[in-house]
């Protein structure tokens, strides 16, 4: 192994020593226990008294104009609760960012599966049943089923231009630049035009709800999601209620990597709309998977067009960036999607001309959304491919051109920002090649490609990439997270936050920063259900924020039980978790409850402007190293991942064993997106959504991934923590492709790369050669 | 779907008789009628594996065996599995090496791996994962999986060795 490398450590959990910290030990996951036996309760496991099951009536078209809703008359409509557009109490919206999006079509229809009539009954058959024997009367309406035909707007299906949002960013003055080159021979300009595809996040566990609501009582829902504060702002003006009268509580949750940010709003007013019309009796409305993949949102498809200039020795001196998003038929996430994406356009590298011409585009497909990443893996994968095609024209290498180029400290990002991180983003990509061999690996495969006959061509690729952690600008400060921790008269201290456990560790890292923080046991914090009812709006699960910034609160929260309990004397300046427990008890007897709350406040130099999209995009970046090397099977044009090598430094490790968990997670899905995830679409509806053919990787299909650390402390989290969960889907697709050009010496610019596509790129190629 | 009728078999040890439709789905029976929820639908067509169970100690997909077809035979969950003491070295493993995360494969993944065991108690990382082939996770990306059952299976095979020598 490299030096100064920390592998993710395959060992035992250990318990920590009383008092002793926790942070940087694999402590075992606090919910594991009831996932390993069964007794873990998701959505669908739980049944109500009364309970009537829901169904979702929903657009065969693209676009069109309802123009009737028939009910087969010899089907018996009798105990069928029938909820239409008409039936929604106060406002017919699902409240997000833009207030465009119905929670039931009402006249028209602006992509295929959009919920137009939702049916219940007890019987959880009958009503499916039901949903068959309703038939909705649609004329079609000219559709606008690409990122082409979107820009072309000679269909406007949204605003004046199909554009939901356009972002500039300028750093420097690009067009002065290429001037100033024109008729230069020192430099190249090198363009490039990059496309990549939409991705369904496939979280095992189906989207669903449960939902009781009658208007003296309000609306309360269970579900699974990853926003219980998002779900309880889109359920208030739908229903007209006061706050207090609407309640989210998250159950235990299978997955969500994005597709339970927002899309949870719209099942969560379908099953109260229904609870509502059924008198108050529960309603649960659970997808089964083709309904899932079909009608909730996916990762947005982009397409990137870059002009670089660069000298001749590989010194890069402009980038002109177009970056595209197909948004879908409303705007839900994709504004910040778009941002996300054009910030990170640029790559981590020091370019003094930076234009990035971003928009986020309409269509008639349904509503693209959040996916791992938000739009970072789209543009990154775009600038990874560019920069090995600009090296190939310089005949330089991949990594030699990169290293040229490299961000630093002192250096400015695209959006001006200074680097003030220790980084070496040289050394890390040096520590990836060495831990990949990559050196003897070249030779090796320079040999077995050029054994005559070959059948099985190999080669290595790397990506070099970063990714924001937090939500971006100056949207943490808007969020304004709030944080509670309570402490019972045992001395256990319980942490209260709206951010959810959907598997990635949550529960586990919070106990263990506010253990640590207050020198207890790590088995002395709990850490409550998310349910709005109990806890504070600690923001979304969302952004790589949850470690880092909802981190961070939850250590001054803790560390506010402790302050109170010493300003009343209760507890010394040093103490032991027994002190601790009897200082609590002291304060329960004469005080009642002890609670403190932490909110969030930027740290210094953390300042960012919307207008101009100059300023610290991020309070800190996660940065890394990936290398793939892959064997593409020339007789079938399968490509074969052999072995990936993930380095990046995530700040301060709080679990080892957890965090190389989302690294290998999300390189798991970012291979699936390079190779074998494609979404067929048909009309704007996916052809393919069942799991029968849309692929995603089997445990065969991977080799052991290795993930490997390189802590910068980052002084505002968490014990030094930065973020995690999304870094890791930025670097696979680009190391991966560049791997096949490396193997074949094709250029293949969209993924997935499944078979067929290769094969025809490499058949172009031949034919373009003569 | 027919007329109700009444079937017959055996649930983790104990004898149950449900009235149902004779081609529902065993995975739903098990769910509703026999109320043991551990066993999840993630794709109801045999795809992902998330509600694996043994049938007479076979693997199968429970959403995809009629109900009739179990009728006389010996069914296992993943909740028959917590009682079984032989299993709680896979379960901490499980828990140990974060081979759980989001948790809905994992009861599918528990079944798959404890019907690889008995197959074979040392088995191979390749053959490892191809047992776990028909397991889908979205989570892990199958590392922390295939070492927590790598792990398991030496304490298990090493238990196993410690009780026949003092037998």
């Amino acid at each position: 192994m490299a030096a100064g490398l920390e592998e993710a450590p395959v060992g035992r959990a250990e318990r920590p020593p009383v008092g002793g910290p926790s942070i940087g030990a694999n402590v075992p996951r606090k919910e594991g226990r009831g996932k390993v036996t069964g007794a873990a309760r998701y959505v669908d496991d739980v049944v109500m008294d009364g309970m009537l099951y829901g169904a979702t009536v929903r657009s065969p078209v693209a676009r069109g104009r309802i123009v009737g809703v028939h009910y087969d008359p010899a089907f018996d409509w009798s105990e069928v609760v029938v909820v239409t557009a008409a039936d929604v109490p106060a406002r017919n919206l699902v409240t997000l960012i833009l207030e465009d999006q119905p929670v039931l079509a009402d006249g028209v229809v602006n992509h295929p599966e959009e919920a137009v009539v939702l049916l219940a009954h007890p019987d959880r058959w009958y009503v499916e049943e039901a949903r068959r024997h309703v038939r909705l009367e649609i004329e079609p309406l000219p559709a606008v089923l690409d990122i082409d035909a979107a820009l072309a707007a000679e269909t406007v299906i949204w605003g004046d231009d199909n554009v939901l949002k356009r972002i500039d960013l300028a750093k420097g003055d690009v067009d002065a630049a290429f001037a100033a080159a024109a008729g230069r021979d020192d430099v190249v300009v090198v363009e490039g035009v990059y496309e990549t595809g939409a991705q369904e996040q496939l979280y095992i566990e189906p989207q669903g709800m449960i939902a009781v609501a009658t208007p003296g009582q309000g609306v309360t829902v269970w579900g699974s999601l990853q926003c219980p504060y998002y779900v309880h702002k889109a359920l208030v003006p739908m229903f007209g209620l006061p706050e207090e009268q609407v309640r989210v509580v998250q159950m235990t949750t299978g997955g969500g990597f994005g597709g339970k940010e927002e899309y949870p709003s719209m099942i969560a007013g379908h099953a109260a709309l229904l609870s509502w019309k059924a008198g108050g009796r529960p309603v649960k409305l659970i997808y089964d998977r083709a309904e899932d993949m079909v009608a909730t949102t996916k990762r947005h498809p982009s397409r990137t067009r870059h002009r670089t200039l660069v000298t001749r020795d590989g010194e890069l001196l402009a980038m002109d960036i177009d970056f595209v998003l197909d948004g879908g038929a409303y705007a839900t996430l994709s504004a910040v999607v778009l941002s996300r994406g054009t910030i990170h356009a640029a790559g981590p590298y020091r370019v003094p001309h930076v234009r990035v011409t971003s928009r986020a585009v309409a269509t008639n497909l349904p509503p693209h959304g959040a996916f791992r990443g938000f739009g970072a893996p789209q543009s990154i994968f775009a600038v990874e491919r560019h920069l090995d095609k600009v090296a190939k024209a310089l005949g330089m290498t991949p990594e030699a051109l990169r290293r040229r180029n490299l961000l630093s400290e002192g250096d400015t990002t695209a959006t001006g920002q200074t680097v003030t991180e220790r980084i070496d983003l040289p050394r890390m990509m040096r520590m990836a090649m060495d831990e990949a061999r990559w050196d003897e690996r070249k030779r090796a495969y320079a040999e077995h490609n050029a054994v005559p006959g070959q059948t099985v061509l190999k080669g290595l690729g790397l990506a070099t990439f970063f990714h924001g952690s937090g939500f971006t600008g100056s949207g943490e400060s808007y969020l304004a997270s709030v944080v509670h921790a309570e402490a019972t008269a045992e001395g256990r201290v319980v942490v209260l936050a709206a951010s959810t456990e959907i598997g990635q560790g949550t529960n586990t890292i919070f106990s263990q920063v506010a253990s640590d923080a207050l020198g207890l046991p790590y088995e002395w914090v709990d850490v409550a259900q998310p349910d709005t009812a109990a806890v504070p709006d600690s923001g979304p699960t969302v952004a790589s924020r949850t470690t880092m910034v909802v981190g961070k609160l939850v250590e001054r929260a803790a560390l506010g039980l402790r302050d109170k309990l010493q300003a009343e004397g209760l507890l010394g300046r040093e103490y032991t978790p027994e002190q601790f427990a009897e200082a609590c008890a002291a304060w329960h007897a004469s005080r009642g409850r002890l609670l403190a709350a932490s909110e969030y406040k930027a740290p210094p130099g953390v300042v960012w402007d919307d207008a101009t999209y100059r300023g610290s995009a991020y309070g800190s970046y996660g940065w890394a190293c990936y290398v793939a090397a892959v064997a593409v099977d020339t007789v079938t044009w399968e490509t074969r991942v052999e072995d990936f090598v993930a380095v990046q430094d995530i700040g301060t490790v709080i679990h080892p064993v957890l965090a190389a968990g989302q690294v290998e997670g999300g390189v798991a899905q970012g291979i699936g997106w390079a190779l074998s995830e494609e979404v067929v679409w048909n009309d704007g509806r996916m052809a393919n959504g069942r799991m029968t053919n849309y692929i995603m990787p089997t445990a065969m299909d991977l080799p052991d991934l290795r993930v490997f650390f390189q802590p910068v402390p980052y002084e505002h989290g968490p014990a030094g923590a930065k973020g995690v969960g999304e870094l890791p889907m930025d670097g696979p697709a680009p190391a991966i492709v560049n791997a096949i050009e490396d193997a074949l010496g094709v250029a293949v610019d969209a993924i997935p790369v499944t078979p067929e596509r290769l094969m025809r790129a490499v058949k172009q190629a031949e034919a373009a050669r003569g | 779907m027919g007329e109700r009728t009444e079937v017959r078999f055996e649930v983790n040890g104990r004898e149950v008789a449900v009235k149902t439709w004779p081609m529902g789905r065993l995975l739903d029976v098990l769910r509703t009628e026999v109320g043991l929820t551990g066993t999840k639908e993630g794709c109801g067509e045999g795809e992902c594996g998330a509600c694996s169970v043994l049938v007479d100690g076979v693997l199968v997909n429970a959403c995809l065996v009629p109900v009739v077809q179990v009728a006389g035979c010996s069914v296992q969950t993943v909740e028959g599995l917590a009682e079984d003491a032989a299993v709680e070295p896979l379960r901490q493993a499980f828990v140990r090496a974060n081979g759980a995360q989001c948790g809905i494969c994992t009861p599918g993944m528990l079944m798959a791996t404890v019907a690889l065991l008995r197959e074979e108690a040392r088995p191979s990382d390749a053959r490892i994962r191809e047992a776990l082939g028909g397991n889908l996770c979205r989570c892990t990306g199958y590392v922390r999986i295939v070492q927590a059952v790598r792990e398991a299976a030496a304490e298990m095979a090493g238990a196993r060795a410690d009780a026949e020598v003092e037998g």
